[in-house]
């Protein structure tokens, strides 16, 4: 839908752009109205088939359980702390995700650059490598290795104060009563609890999205480095900067207006991939709705939590990574 | 978004259930299946004695059974079905959306998937229960025991919520790994993930013949819940539900009246009881009141065999299963099967 002429016409009113604003207006309505009548058609086929719609059964115990995760949820609760719960484990794995791809993929990125050959071989491996499986494949396999490789969960391999095993890997967790002591994890008669637990399927999850995302991470940081021309890294030097304060002052501002944009792309994708937690057992926002859309049939609702969410999570992110990419963008005087 | 495709396909099912004109929905099933040749059935993707592959790639089970006995009645042969594998997720969607004339994959007859779904059941061809299979090396020997304990649970299953009832009621906590596919939760059981795996003691005895040392596992004596699993079929079409559930009643009915598929044709010919006569369509006309010919019940006996056979073949003592009739023997011998009488 994009008007003739120069973009942004909108606000001036000559002939051209008035006529492309009425163009555009009758669009809008034409699409408003097919959107109205998809909906009758949409109620009118469910009331037909005579399958239940609505949004009452929100407020309904779910009465299923949840694996884990940090909302303190139960079976007795509703389906709405049911979709929180999950929506704060699709949160959990991305936000830990961005984070942790962000910090391997530069360093790949930066390694490809490396005037030492086996850096610089090794990091371009991975990327070929890594950015050629398909994800939901490395999922299955870093899965696979967690649940059939690792000892069974009565018998742990010990790390330090961590144990590892089946049962994913627990990890003493400094807590509060009446002044700060360690909860260390201690076996039980089904294995190790206490601590902070992490499960295999969230383990499997995070390192899968972080491995694969930081391969393409690592393309968009190189990318950015290389498109700073030589001619400012070599400025720098004439103006007496050390080579750390070139990378730092003249090179890294110049580079991170060009990796912003498409990074903010790189995270959206991450968490739109957390979705794929649904195929390893790992209770996101799309596990708990297909479960939900199962205990009461209501696909329709459930499905557009699911967009509603991600939307949600990724229209803020795309905020908060523009307010970012505007700090970094090149200032004009 | 970025779905797999298990997530998708109940996403474009119920797409296309909102999606098409009501109108659609009138149509008669029995004719479309006439049309097509073919009986569009729904069934397990893994279900050994229900629906499951055998080594020739033929669909076998009890549950494939209600399908070939549906296509022997209507279309006059047993081999006339698609069989559409779902998982459980899917099962719902597929059968709402058109994608199959029928469901019959060990799915448990609740009241909410009743009068919820759009869709109706016809009937029970499985008494079940809710059970527990451990490892033997865990030695636990009782549910009560599993306190705290990792439990592998398929997602979108009545499983998954009498679990939580049955522990919850027992004010007792336990971890859950939820999967949405029966081989993923079993893969992840076997390889030692969970402590224990619930699901209906039949499934159970399924996924425990298919491993390499089936007796290091043990499923547990606790049944938590009845399951009564049973075919179903989308609503709006009365015909059609009336011809699935009397092919299910004329299962049970054969066995009663002792017909089995070695001794269908002799008796058709010879036998002078009015109730075998009746039955296999040599007096009254049975099939036309529900749109079907005369023989075909004497077909599904022939082709597919009565009840009981169809249970020994895929579940009982002579299987991997080894599952006793328990209470899936006739009422008249003790058990809950009883059809409303075919007259």
């Amino acid at each position: 839908m994009s008007p003739p002429g120069r973009p942004r016409t909108s606000l001036s009113w000559s002939t051209r752009s008035g006529r492309a604003l009425i163009v555009q207006g009758a669009l809008l309505a034409l699409l408003a109205v097919g959107a109205l009548a998809l909906w009758r058609n949409v109620e009118g086929a469910l009331a037909a088939r005579q399958i239940r719609s609505g949004f009452g059964f929100i407020t309904e115990p779910a009465g299923f359980d949840i694996g884990e995760g940090p909302v303190p949820y139960t079976p007795r609760d509703s389906y709405l702390l049911a979709f929180a719960a999950g929506v704060a484990n699709t949160l959990r794995v991305s936000l830990l995700g961005v984070v942790l791809a962000t910090l391997l993929g530069t360093l790949i990125g930066v390694g490809r650059l490396s005037r030492n050959l086996l850096v610089r071989a090794g990091c371009t491996a991975y990327v070929e490598v890594l950015r050629n499986i398909p994800l939901i494949i490395l999922l299955f396999g870093i899965y696979l290795v967690l649940t059939e490789l690792l000892p069974d969960a009565m018998e742990p391999v010990v790390l330090g104060g961590a144990y590892l095993s089946k049962g994913g890997l627990q990890v003493p967790l400094p807590s509060w009563d009446h002044g700060w002591a360690l909860e260390r994890p201690e076996m039980g008669p089904f294995g190790v609890s206490g601590g902070l637990s992490l499960t295999p399927e969230f383990l499997a999850l995070l390192l899968g999205l972080t491995l694969s995302t930081a391969a393409s991470i690592a393309e968009i940081v190189r990318s950015g480095v290389l498109a700073v021309p030589n001619g400012q890294t070599e400025a720098a030097a004439a103006l007496g900067l050390t080579p750390r304060q070139g990378t730092r002052l003249v090179l890294l501002p110049q580079a991170l207006r060009i990796i912003v944009p498409p990074m903010t792309s790189q995270f959206l994708n991450l968490t739109k991939n957390s979705s794929l937690a649904v195929a390893i057992g790992y209770p996101d926002v799309v596990s708990i709705a297909n479960t939900a859309i199962n205990q009461n049939g209501q696909a329709l609702e459930c499905i557009l939590v699911i967009m509603a969410v991600y939307l949600s999570i990724n229209l803020v992110t795309a905020l908060l990574m523009n307010l970012y990419g505007r700090r970094v963008a090149l200032v004009e005087r | 978004m970025h779905l797999t495709r298990t997530s998708l396909a109940p996403l474009a099912a119920v797409l296309a259930a909102a999606l098409l004109p009501s109108a659609a929905l009138a149509g008669k099933t029995l004719d479309a299946v006439k049309a097509r040749g073919e009986v569009l059935c729904g069934v397990n993707t893994s279900a050994p004695g229900f629906s499951a592959v055998d080594s020739k790639g033929q669909w076998v089970g009890l549950d494939v059974d209600t399908c070939r006995a549906v296509a022997a009645a209507v279309l006059g042969d047993a081999r006339k079905v698609k069989f559409v594998p779902l998982n459980s997720q899917q099962r719902f969607a597929a059968l709402q959306a058109g994608e199959i004339d029928l469901l019959s994959r060990n799915t448990t007859w609740t009241l909410t998937r009743d009068a919820s779904l759009g869709i109706a059941f016809t009937g029970i061809n499985y008494y079940d229960g809710q059970g527990f299979m451990v490892p033997k090396k865990l030695k636990v020997d009782s549910a009560k025991k599993l306190a705290n304990a990792t439990i592998c649970v398929q997602s979108g299953t009545t499983s998954e919520k009498n679990v939580a009832d049955y522990f919850g009621a027992a004010g007792v906590k336990y971890k859950s790994v939820v999967f949405d596919t029966a081989e993923a939760i079993q893969a992840a059981f076997f390889a030692g993930r969970c402590q224990a795996l619930t699901t209906d003691v039949s499934d159970l005895s399924g996924a425990r013949s298919k491993v390499a040392k089936p007796d290091e596992w043990l499923i547990l004596p606790e049944v938590i819940s009845k399951e009564p699993l049973g075919p179903s079929v989308r609503r709006g079409d009365d015909e059609w539900f009336q011809i699935v559930r009397w092919v299910g009643n004329f299962l049970l009915e054969a066995e009663e009246a002792k017909l089995t598929q070695a001794n269908v044709d002799k008796q058709k010919a010879e036998s002078k009881d009015p109730v075998v006569q009746r039955l296999l369509g040599v007096s009254e006309d049975t099939g036309k009141l529900l749109g079907l010919d005369k023989e075909w019940g004497y077909r599904i006996v022939k082709q597919v065999g009565n009840y009981a056979e169809s249970f020994e073949r895929n579940l009982g003592p002579g299987t991997p299963l080894g599952l006793p009739r328990g209470p899936n023997r006739l009422w008249s011998q003790g058990g809950l099967m009883y059809a409303p009488p075919i007259r």
